[in-house]
């Protein structure tokens, strides 16, 4: 977290040990080896001064007992796993395109064969068919890999094609969660709801969209209750005084809202 | 009926350092009133210049343009005012498209005050009220400045400082490419009520196929500054015809997790505009070139009513 951020409760787990306990040596041990990122803008995430294969081959060095040769001889199959050939490690950040700068930062998140991969928006900054090639890489590298992933984005689309469970956050929390099926085919949260109706939609003919109304609240300043009230078509009294919590709807389907809990009693009967 | 903006064999080049860089090459379309011409292609297409030349910003290389009729190529001085005023632009980046010294009611008031139209104050004043009403700003930002609000509401004052002056065409330049999904789809239905209301006309220019399907009624696809397919925007997504287009629309991730569709991924990435080479300009990409394809740039044909297409081999490939 960068200053003043600052973890106030709750905790990390990696593979049973708490991250947070964790000393700076220890966690900068588990970075770019066990947990890799890959970043949002490839324009601004790569060392400007530095040839693309010596930071593919830095990451190597650092987290594996290697000697430099054998980090080079992993650099260039690293290169020649996403696609750019083994000659250009010697060049420089401004000498490839937008598209070829995330295949090199992919290729650096997964030189250490990480176990956990972050991806941020990795794909937002390119071009749509760009976005398909790095798309289809990243997920043919991370079965050959067997990687887990986190994939950070605000496009349905991608997450309809490249994930098995969905994360819903509205003003820091995480409003609806479950597979997805839960979240394309039953979606339960307001905003989620009104998240599909505000996107144009390729497959359908839609004369109108249906925007949610408002603009998302300062989160310095959060509205009382249930953070998405002021703007949610379904808000009641309950809902501006009572913060829901989550509600399991159907087995790993868990929704913050009032009206998806109420619902749930009525069905049930309690 | 005259088409309120028309272009024929259109070219802009610009001189670079390392060569002549094609921008636009030999477009020729046509916009009927009232209705929207979608432009889309990937960036660098040329999709920009095209907008700042039919605006009038750019000078362009060879062609015509027309506009209701009249050559406005190399417009006199009254053509050139005119132009001015009947044909309004509606900028990408909101941040960095209004002057963050002056206020809202300032900002909205500048085109009139610059057309020389409206000259009298309260008038002005309440037609600024009146357009912050249209475009749904609440009329308690008048006096605020265009940091103090998000970029939905910036790109309100875009749209009302590009409606002030009664335009007759509307370039839109990505205008919501930089909003989130609930404020783009805010914005969308703010400009198709405008069009229904005002009988506007837009050139709507962006990368994203599902906003230019959901808005417009013909649609232009650009591939390094040539026309390569235009249609009826619903004909587009049911009949693509050139391998390009194929390509685009197949790359494009659906929200829903029922669509099962061909998987098209085109090779390589796009090519430099700067001294392109004979031939096709997608042929290094397309998965169907040959020797022709690589010798001589296709011509603009129509291949099914309404459908102009620009491929050697498109007959072939759909069959027709």
């Amino acid at each position: 977290m960068p200053e003043p951020g600052k973890i106030l409760s709750g905790s990390i787990v990696y593979k049973d040990k708490n991250i947070l306990d964790m000393t700076e040596k220890e966690v900068q041990d588990l970075r770019g080896n066990e947990i890799s990122m890959i970043f949002q803008d490839p324009m601004t995430a790569l060392n400007p001064v530095m040839t693309v294969g010596d930071q593919i081959a830095e990451v190597i060095l650092r987290h594996q007992e290697c000697t430099k040769a054998e980090a080079q001889v992993r650099m260039l199959e690293m290169l020649d796993k996403v696609g750019i050939s083994g000659d250009r490690a010697g060049d420089y950040p401004h000498q490839f395109s937008g598209g070829m700068k995330q295949r090199i930062i992919i290729a650096i998140a997964l030189a250490c064969n990480p176990k956990l991969l972050l991806a941020d928006e990795p794909t937002t900054a390119l071009d749509v068919t760009i976005q398909a090639q790095v798309m289809r890489m990243v997920n043919e590298l991370k079965k050959e890999f067997g990687t887990s992933m986190v994939l950070i984005t605000h496009d349905l689309g991608i997450v309809a094609e490249s994930c098995d469970a969905v994360a819903i956050m509205y003003a820091g929390e995480i409003v609806e969660y479950g597979s997805l099926e839960d979240i394309f085919d039953r979606t339960a949260h307001p905003y989620t709801i009104g998240l599909f109706g505000s996107i144009p939609r390729l497959d359908l003919d839609t004369d109108r969209l249906q925007p949610i109304q408002g603009l998302m609240p300062d989160p310095i300043n959060l509205p009382e209750g249930c953070p998405f009230h002021p703007r949610c078509p379904y808000a009641k009294e309950a809902c501006r005084h009572e913060k829901p919590g989550h509600a399991e709807i159907t087995p790993g389907h868990f929704v913050k809202c009032l009206r998806a809990k109420e619902q749930l009693e009525e069905v049930t009967g309690s | 009926m005259t088409p309120i903006v028309a272009v024929e064999h259109l070219c802009k080049y610009f001189k670079t350092p390392r060569g002549q860089l094609h921008a636009v090459e030999d477009l020729s379309f046509a916009i009927e009133e009232k209705t929207t011409l979608g432009v889309v292609g990937e960036s660098g297409c040329g999709k920009s210049t095209l907008g700042r030349t039919v605006m009038g910003l750019h000078e362009s290389t060879a062609g015509v343009l027309r506009f209701e009729g009249e050559d406005v190529t190399r417009p006199n001085k009254a053509q050139k005012k005119n132009m001015h005023r009947q044909i309004q632009m509606i900028f990408q980046d909101p941040y960095s498209s209004l002057d963050p010294r002056m206020c809202v009611s300032d900002l909205i008031a500048e085109p009139m005050k610059a057309m020389g139209l409206c000259r009298d104050k309260t008038e002005r004043e309440r037609r600024v009220a009146e357009l912050m009403d249209t475009v749904g700003l609440s009329r308690r930002f008048a006096f605020s400045y265009p940091h103090e609000l998000d970029g939905g509401r910036r790109q309100r004052i875009g749209i009302a400082r590009a409606l002030s002056v009664d335009p007759k065409f509307i370039v839109c330049d990505e205008p919501v490419s930089a909003l989130d999904v609930s404020i783009q789809a805010q914005i969308l239905n703010l400009l198709q009520d405008l069009q229904d209301q005002r009988g506007l006309t837009y050139m709507f220019i962006t990368h994203n196929l599902s906003v230019v399907k959901h808005i417009s009624h013909s649609i232009l696809v650009m591939y390094l500054g040539c026309e390569v397919e235009m249609c009826p925007s619903k004909e587009l997504f049911k009949n693509p015809l050139h391998p390009y287009t194929k390509g685009l629309l197949s790359a494009i991730p659906i929200p829903s997790i029922h669509v099962q569709r061909e998987e098209i991924i085109m090779k390589g990435e796009v090519t430099s505009p700067i001294n392109p080479k004979p031939g096709c300009r997608f042929a290094s990409r397309c998965p169907y070139a040959e020797a022709r394809c690589h010798e001589s740039l296709p011509a603009v044909e129509e291949i099914l009513p309404g459908h102009l297409c620009a491929c050697h081999r498109v007959r072939e490939i759909n069959g027709l």
